[in-house]
């Protein structure tokens, strides 16, 4: 089985598509979400639908759910599911990738998932070089449970469990996993993205694409991280929360491609990619 | 449907089947056997996390999978080991892990995911003593994770028990069959003692028939998409699912509850055990019989399914019955359910790391003999023939602190 | 029946490969057999032990009261396992390392062997627990010499082919004595 060719009926799709203003990808289930108004994981589903569309790869996909608000992703994305423990989604992967070495592997988890009780698990896929493509979903926050503080929070943030907001003496300092995972060798690709406006969700897109890609290409380990907002969580109306994310929360975690091994002559600097949407 | 007969592994066979067997047999230690058997019995996969007394199973795994083409991956951690097993085995894969108590301590997690949305794996706990840290020497004191507990929530897993290098290489593909069978996570458990100790084995191996499963995720090409899942929010739906489960652990324990008797025939005494316990009890059994007491063994080979009522039919011909544990006593707590009170129930069990010594065993025979024999002199009927329904105190549970009620009398 | 050896020494003096001779020998010989090694840190602190118990039927409790015979190489296995040896046992001592040490039992045979020396007559002073294993086998003759042979040959021969000889020199060496040993 190949991962590059795309059927006919694919690039009929695609001919239809261009007539059309607007098509939902068939691998995205027709049914409301769960999420709260404003919620940018409804945009991350969608985005990652259609690139697994445009790159025929729903039908040999294989795809990790995590705990957390995304939790029901196999209700929303028509691929097969595995729904994995807390933190536990890039081991489940690479069970997955170690025995069907045919299959487009897919994480999808957030930061308390990812960052917190799942470090072990990250850090180890990722420097093994495991050839999945991870997502990860930073809003700041543990949406599910009620908006208690994340790894990522950031400092001063009021959250249920830091109700003064977050003080780096008690509580630490926001994590930037990515950056961290992207001094490994194994890892192939490595950006963050943000759904906070148009123009970031087409370069966002553009990043979700390059870690299938490397997959499809048998590169190794590649991650997006996308920050995303939770009105609900943040206290905020979903057009304040937007706001929030272009400010406070892009400065302390810088959007771009963090790191590109697939193709080192042609890497892209982070500020080419930015400029550079949907190529 | 009548639960399974006796069955007989490795301890009973003509002397014609012996002498043919013997000379054929190779030496393997325990753990290397034990992976050995798994690779035979077509494990696919692999995945695991150095501990003592386990180790030297990993080893043979590093080395071995690779060689015949399979997968083998040293995990970051046990959580990371039984996770990677999880989805491995999510697309059908046949899938082991091992590790050691405070390991599997760790696995806990995954094993109730497994449970709960039906992925079948095997899982080795090669026992030391506990609690915590503890030591590496052998042990039996993880029966009630292994029986009981392990994860949260209402599941079971079928537990195997083997009591010799040769029985455990069997049981291997036991544990395969079981838990492709019946959509489960299925435990073998071992001691430090028979993962470290080296036996003659014979080099015969069983591999299970591959079934094709309607639930692997192999991507979603020309069929709907498949999800395997423990997570059902609405509680209606949650309970039907607990009841599906509950439906299947009555179906294994219908169908899959093994155990050995050894002169139990002519038996008043029986010493039930298992594993390593079993194998001291078989000593102490020889040199009481040598003494004249007519003392038979009761050998659980599933732990769960527990073989009770076996045990509760044995018991009604019984005088006393001695568990021997690794432990502080666990299985006991079974024993004395199946037994219901029909004759008293003693213990003797070591812990930290140490094993009873057959003599040890055998005094503790003596000493139920003892007490029995005091109390039928002491009351007018056969406590031992005659049911007393409203008299388990003084029979059963009342007989573990015997050594009070012998000092008050 | 069963009858048990503990071979206890130092890590390096080779009682686990010896001891492993003697479970490939018993069987060769028809017989059941279990070896168990001391393991975990205790064999990476320097002191190496394993037992092996042979007998006619599956052998029951791998742990036994007392043994019937045990070969001690040093100092601290002779205070360990001398008082662990059943009345009538065999002690077999290594004094090249021991010297005048001994259980100081009069209800054990005790047989001093200078196995440093015996083994290097067999052509690699290292091979001490071969030479004891010899003995042993002399003066028990719970396994076949040819069985002990054979399994010296599987074993040596499969990783280090170049020391078969020495190992059946040692063995050789260690029966020789034992004979001596029994007749007198």
């Amino acid at each position: 089985m190949t991962l590059h060719a795309r059927s006919s009926s694919v690039e009929t799709q695609r001919a239809a598509a261009a007539r059309l203003v607007y098509r939902k990808p068939d691998v995205l289930i027709d049914r409301a979400t769960h999420y709260c108004p404003g919620c940018g994981h409804g945009v991350i589903h969608r985005l990652l639908a259609e690139v697994m569309t445009d790159l025929d790869l729903p039908a040999h996909t294989i795809a990790v759910a995590p705990v957390g608000c995304a939790v029901f992703i196999y209700d929303y994305l028509d691929v097969d599911f595995v729904e994995a423990p807390h933190g536990r989604a890039p081991a489940v992967a690479t069970g997955i990738r170690r025995v069907r070495p045919e299959a487009f592997v897919l994480t999808y988890q957030g930061d308390g998932d990812l960052a917190a009780i799942g470090t072990a698990e990250i850090v180890h896929a990722a420097a093994r070089g495991e050839r999945i493509t991870a997502i990860f979903v930073n809003n700041g926050i543990y949406g599910m449970t009620g908006g208690q503080m994340a790894p990522t929070t950031l400092l001063g943030q009021r959250t249920t469990s830091s109700p003064s907001g977050r003080d780096a003496e008690l509580m630490g300092y926001p994590i930037r996993i990515t950056e961290m995972l992207a001094q490994l060798p194994g890892v192939t690709y490595a950006a963050r993205g943000s759904v906070a406006d148009a123009g970031s969700i087409g370069r966002l897109k553009v990043m979700i694409r390059r870690a299938c890609q490397v997959q499809i290409e048998g590169g190794g380990f590649a991650i997006v991280e996308v920050l995303s907002n939770c009105p609900v969580g943040w206290g905020m109306t979903p057009q304040e929360s937007l706001e929030h994310l272009k400010g406070s929360v892009a400065e302390a975690y810088p959007l771009g491609v963090i790191v590109d091994r697939s193709a080192p002559s042609t890497a892209r600097p982070a500020a080419a990619a930015a400029t550079n949407p949907e190529a | 449907m009548a639960p399974r007969q006796e069955i007989e592994i490795g301890l009973r066979r003509t002397e014609a089947e012996l002498e043919a067997g013997r000379r054929a047999r190779v030496l393997m230690k325990g753990n290397e056997a034990i992976a050995e058997a798994a690779i035979q019995a077509g494990c696919d996969a692999y995945f695991g996390y150095p501990i003592t007394p386990q180790a030297e199973l990993l080893e043979w795994m590093a080395r071995r999978m690779p060689e015949v083409g399979r997968v083998f991956v040293q995990a970051e951690s046990e959580l990371g080991a039984i996770n990677m097993a999880l989805g491995a085995a999510a697309t059908g894969a046949r899938v082991m892990v091992s590790s050691s108590s405070p390991g599997i301590s760790l696995m806990a997690e995954a094993m109730s995911y497994m449970a709960g949305s039906g992925t079948p794996m095997v899982l080795v706990n090669v026992m030391r003593a506990g609690p915590g840290l503890g030591g590496i020497g052998p042990s039996q004191s993880d029966y009630f994770q292994a029986t009981k507990g392990h994860g949260h929530g209402d599941y079971r897993v079928p537990v195997l028990a083997p009591a010799s290098i040769g029985e455990a290489m069997k049981l291997m593909a036991t544990a395969f069959e079981l838990a492709e069978r019946y959509r489960t996570p299925v435990m073998l458990v071992a001691d430090g003692i028979l993962g470290q100790a080296m036996e003659p084995v014979e080099l015969r191996f069983r591999t299970p028939e591959r079934q094709a499963f309607d639930w692997a995720l192999t991507g979603a090409a020309g069929r709907p998409a498949r999800i395997v899942k423990s997570l059902d929010l609405d509680p209606e739906v949650l309970e039907r699912r607990n009841l599906a489960l509950q439906q299947k652990y009555r179906e294994i324990a219908r169908h899959e509850t093994r155990w050995e008797g050894w002169q139990l025939a002519d038996a008043e005494f029986a010493i039930v055990a298992y594993g390593t316990a079993a194998r001291v009890a078989r000593s102490a059994i020889a040199r009481a019989r040598e003494k004249g007491m007519k003392v038979g063994l009761f050998r659980p080979i599933t732990l769960w399914p527990f073989p009770e009522r076996e045990l509760a039919r044995m018991s009604r011909q019984l005088h006393g019955i001695l568990t021997v544990e690794l432990s502080s006593g666990q299985m006991i707590e079974d024993v004395r359910l199946a037994v219901e009170g029909r004759c008293p129930v003693a213990f003797h069990g070591r812990m930290g790391g140490l094993v009873p010594t057959p003599d040890e065993v055998l005094g503790a025979l003596k000493a139920l003999r003892g007490r029995v024999e005091r109390t039928r002199t002491t009351t007018s009927h056969d406590p031992a023939t005659e049911h007393h329904p409203g008299d388990a105190s003084a029979n059963g549970t009342g007989v573990r602190t015997g050594a009070r009620r012998r000092g008050r009398g | 029946m069963e009858r048990s050896v503990v071979f206890a020494g130092f890590g390096g003096q080779g009682l686990l490969f010896t001891g492993q001779v003697l479970a490939r020998a018993a069987i060769k010989d028809g017989l059941e057999v279990f070896w168990i090694p001391s393991y975990g840190p205790e064999m990476r602190g320097g002191t190496a032990s394993c037992t092996v118990i042979v007998g006619d039927e599956p052998i029951g409790s791998p742990v036994v009261d007392e043994f019937d015979a045990a070969v001690v190489m040093n100092l601290p296995s002779l205070r360990k396992f001398g008082p662990l040896v059943a009345p009538g046992g065999l002690v077999i001592l290594n004094s090249s390392l021991l010297g005048d040490h001994g259980c100081g039992r009069s209800d054990v045979d005790e047989m001093r062997l200078p196995c440093t020396e015996l083994a290097a007559r067999g052509g690699d002073d290292k091979l001490v627990s071969v030479v004891a294993l010899g003995a042993l086998v002399a003066h028990l003759g719970w396994v076949t010499r040819e069985s002990i042979g054979a399994a010296l040959r599987e074993m040596a021969g499969r990783k280090r082919p170049e020391v078969v000889d020495a190992d059946l020199g040692a063995f050789a060496a260690g029966l020789e004595a034992g004979d001596v040993g029994r007749a007198a």
